[in-house]
């Protein structure tokens, strides 16, 4: 994502240690957290006014499968458990553990996805695209929104993995970790709201 | 939280405990409102609570569990940030709401 060019670009003072600069960062990154959270609440805002508007297309009832979507939910219940685990080895400087950890976290992201994109591929496949009703453009918009910030979670989740193999837990790794943390508790966050209001109401 | 700077965030590394007391309370607030859905015997309003109490309860948990924010002064800001983040979002989805409600009623 955007914020790890900034990292990138105060790497080089990283080095200098500046005692303030990990809770800057998680402060700032926090901030990008936030502003996402209205993206995501202009989406939510999107779908609830038009969530109804079938145009006589397929209504949620007759799309969702709801042992489906509680599947999709506890992986990614789980990666956020992973993921917890992983920043307990990080600060127990266990290497291993936290490689172990961050690859159990993507193959659970990585299932997460992969449900995802069968279940957007079999909706298209039957005509029920984005294309089909207002129901179903706000409905992927928000859903894939979603799954493409998981999706970005992952990429950044392979370089992490990348990066603790070869430079070891060092403090600006750590930071990142932290930071990635941050990111994929907060999707998590989001997908609670998500089969509430997307999948449990519209199946109502 | 008071150890070292990196702990001393929003974002600290929490415990085993709080992690495995924050799964298993999703988990159970996860359970909740899909047997609601799933059943499907209680009236429509009831099931909404349902689903809208252990939605909220569930984000508190991951806010408190995973991402451990609290009111402690380290993170504060963040506090502050989420807060007015909130109230930004219930203008939007509020407002959105409201305003295109009322636009259906006047037209129909």
């Amino acid at each position: 994502m955007t914020t790890d060019a900034s990292t990138i670009g105060i790497a080089h003072f990283e080095e200098v240690e500046h005692p303030d600069s990990v809770g800057i960062q998680i402060l700032g990154f926090w901030l990008y957290l936030m502003s996402d959270l209205i993206i995501f609440a202009t989406l939510f805002a999107t779908f609830a006014v038009l969530g109804r508007n079938y145009a006589g297309g397929p209504t949620g009832k007759e799309l969702f499968e709801l042992p489906y979507v509680m599947g999709e939910t506890l992986l990614l219940l789980f990666s956020s458990v992973t993921y917890g685990l992983v920043m307990l080895a990080v600060h127990d400087g266990k290497k291993k553990w936290v490689l172990i950890g961050l690859a159990a976290t993507f193959l659970l992201g990585l299932g997460f996805v992969s449900m995802e994109i069968n279940e957007f591929y079999g909706m298209i496949a039957e005509g029920h695209g984005p294309d089909r009703s207002a129901f179903l453009s706000s409905f992927f918009t928000l859903v894939g929104t979603h799954g493409t910030h998981v999706t970005f979670g992952l990429i950044w989740m392979a370089v992490m993995i990348g990066q603790v193999a070869t430079k070891g837990l060092t403090s600006p790794v750590q930071s990142r970790l932290m930071r990635l943390s941050m990111f994929w508790h907060f999707l998590d966050i989001i997908w609670i709201g998500i089969f509430s209001i997307v999948y449990l109401m519209g199946v109502m | 939280m008071s150890q070292a700077a990196i702990d001393s965030t929003g974002a600290s590394k929490g415990s085993l405990q709080s992690y495995l007391t924050g799964f298993v309370l999703s988990l159970i607030l996860t359970a909740i409102p899909f047997a609601l859905v799933l059943n499907g015997t209680l009236s429509s309003s009831a099931i909404l609570a349902g689903i809208f109490s252990a939605g909220i309860v569930q984000i508190l948990v991951h806010l408190h569990y995973f991402l451990h924010l609290d009111t402690s002064s380290a993170a504060g800001w963040n506090m502050l940030a989420i807060i007015f983040t909130l109230l930004i979002m219930i203008l939007f989805v509020g407002g959105s709401i409201w305003i295109m409600k009322d636009l259906h009623y006047r037209m129909m």
